[in-house]
């Protein structure tokens, strides 16, 4: 039932002719959905309006609740793998103590920012990664000793830096960023990053 | 029984400060098993003297003076009991109104009623809601505060038999469910898994009934690490903060929404707010 249908149902029941009519509920498509919450937020500082709008992947894991079909995972994985870059020089490894800094802090592109926040990773949200650190979050798995359980061969690193890149690439619908492709860390803080993980001397591989 | 409650309410705060500094310093030297135990203390110890029950006096007041062009108090507001009633009012919303002709969670209500009864413009009642770090609770978070705990005790028991109640929560959840931003964070991505945490902080899975009544029923809530009571409305604003969205408009459409979606999954539960957090 469309929306004038449903109106002129609802007004025949005002008249008593068919009260059944206005308990009948249509449940909203989804573009009612999108209008509304279109219409439920405004642009603050670095935050913008385009942001309501959803990239392929977006849609398809919404859509699907994070349970894409098996068709769906291959697009998904084939999208995101598309998008990973990686570094001109060859360099994979930057410093860990950086890393570590990138690893801690949560600002960056909210609207309480600006653009010149400098965006963390605020990877310690949902992983362990150095064990002093004890405030943690487990929506990801355990980083610690990272790179002791796997070396630094090519692979990895091309593994590591492409799961930083763009998660989806690995995992469709991950709930983890896509820190390179959205442009949330710099190549170079990636390097940071992957220091952390994967250098022998970073203290997550003690 | 609010008129004994400032000198008591005062020792209570100062306790409060104590407590807190002791447990913050406990808790630092721990493994993190035991600190997530140190925490749920702490908490439990908080309950016992909340600084909501200050700010829900200053909403008393408000409710009940004559304010704004019309020189009118709130206390004919109907929040869906009929006029003036707000005992376990606020536990049965959002709801559909028909005046309205729209669903309104308390806060939207609020505005509303501020709007017919005493002339004040929606546009201004609804400028700053939220009040700053440091700053007096606004007239909004009182309100809010007072009502909530006319309905501690009571069951959460939010409509679903008008239509339109039911295609605000499709909607909510909907939108529980979208990915949107820099991010790409839905409510889902924290709130829909059960004992997951970001950091320490433990997250409810929203989408089953026990942890979406515990969180329905604890807010508004006062927050120690920010010296403040903050309302449900608030709550929606910072989570999206939180993941990059856009700033998500107070009282609008898509709030009420996802608080419909909330509420209708916490039916059954029982309100104690305001609740003392973190």
């Amino acid at each position: 039932m469309n929306k004038r249908t449903l109106m002129a149902a609802c007004v025949a029941a005002t008249a008593g002719l068919v009260l059944a009519a206005c308990s009948t509920f249509t449940p909203p498509t989804k573009q009612e959905t999108q209008a509304v919450v279109k219409s439920s937020f405004s642009e603050r500082s670095i935050a913008k309006l385009d942001r309501l709008e959803q990239n392929e992947i977006q849609t398809i894991c919404s859509d699907t609740r994070d349970n894409p079909s098996k068709e769906q995972v291959a697009k998904i994985e084939k999208l995101a793998t598309a998008t990973i870059r990686y570094p001109a020089d060859g360099k994979f490894l930057g410093d860990w103590k950086a890393g570590e800094r990138v690893a801690q802090s949560g600002v960056g592109m909210q609207w309480s920012d600006n653009d010149k926040t400098v965006n963390g990773g605020n990877c310690y949200a949902c992983h362990q990664i150095d064990k002093k650190e004890i405030s943690f979050g487990n929506i990801g798995p355990s980083l610690n000793q990272y790179g002791k359980l796997r070396g630094n061969s090519e692979p990895i690193l091309k593994y590591t830096w492409g799961k930083i890149w763009n998660s989806h690439a690995f995992t469709a619908c991950s709930q983890m960023p896509r820190y390179g492709d959205a442009k949330i860390l710099t190549e170079q803080q990636i390097r940071d990053v992957m220091a952390l993980l994967l250098d022998p001397a970073s203290p997550v591989n003690q | 029984m609010h008129h004994s409650a400032p000198p008591r309410s005062r020792a209570r705060l100062i306790r409060v400060a104590v407590l807190a500094a002791l447990c913050g310093a406990g808790a630092a030297a721990q493994a993190q098993g035991t600190t997530a135990d140190e925490i749920a203390k702490y908490r439990a110890m908080l309950q016992d003297g909340n600084p909501a029950e200050l700010v829900a006096m200053r909403g008393e007041e408000l409710w009940k003076t004559p304010r704004g062009p019309k020189k009118a108090t709130l206390e004919q507001c109907d929040l869906g009991q009929g006029p003036g009633k707000i005992k376990g009012a606020y536990a049965q919303m959002p709801r559909y109104f028909a005046d309205a002709d729209t669903v309104m969670d308390f806060e939207s209500r609020l505005i509303w009623c501020m709007d017919k009864l005493q002339g004040i413009p929606p546009a201004e009642a609804k400028k700053n809601p939220f009040s700053g770090a440091g700053q007096r609770q606004t007239d909004v978070e009182a309100i809010t505060a007072f009502v909530v705990e006319a309905s501690r005790g009571a069951k959460i028991a939010v409509p679903q038999s008008h239509p339109k109640e039911k295609a605000a929560f499709a909607r909510g959840e909907q939108l529980f469910w979208q990915r949107g931003g820099p991010f790409d964070f839905s409510c889902s991505t924290c709130h829909s898994r059960d004992d997951q945490r970001i950091r320490l902080q433990e997250l409810p899975n929203l989408t089953k009934q026990e942890p979406a009544r515990k969180a329905f029923a604890q807010w508004p809530a006062y927050r120690v690490s920010q010296g403040a009571l903050r309302t449900m409305q608030w709550r929606l604003n910072d989570c999206f903060r939180q993941q990059r969205w856009p700033y998500l408009e107070f009282t609008s459409p898509a709030s009420v929404d996802l608080i419909t979606f909330l509420g209708v999954n916490a039916n059954g539960g029982v309100m104690e707010s305001p609740a003392i957090k973190r």
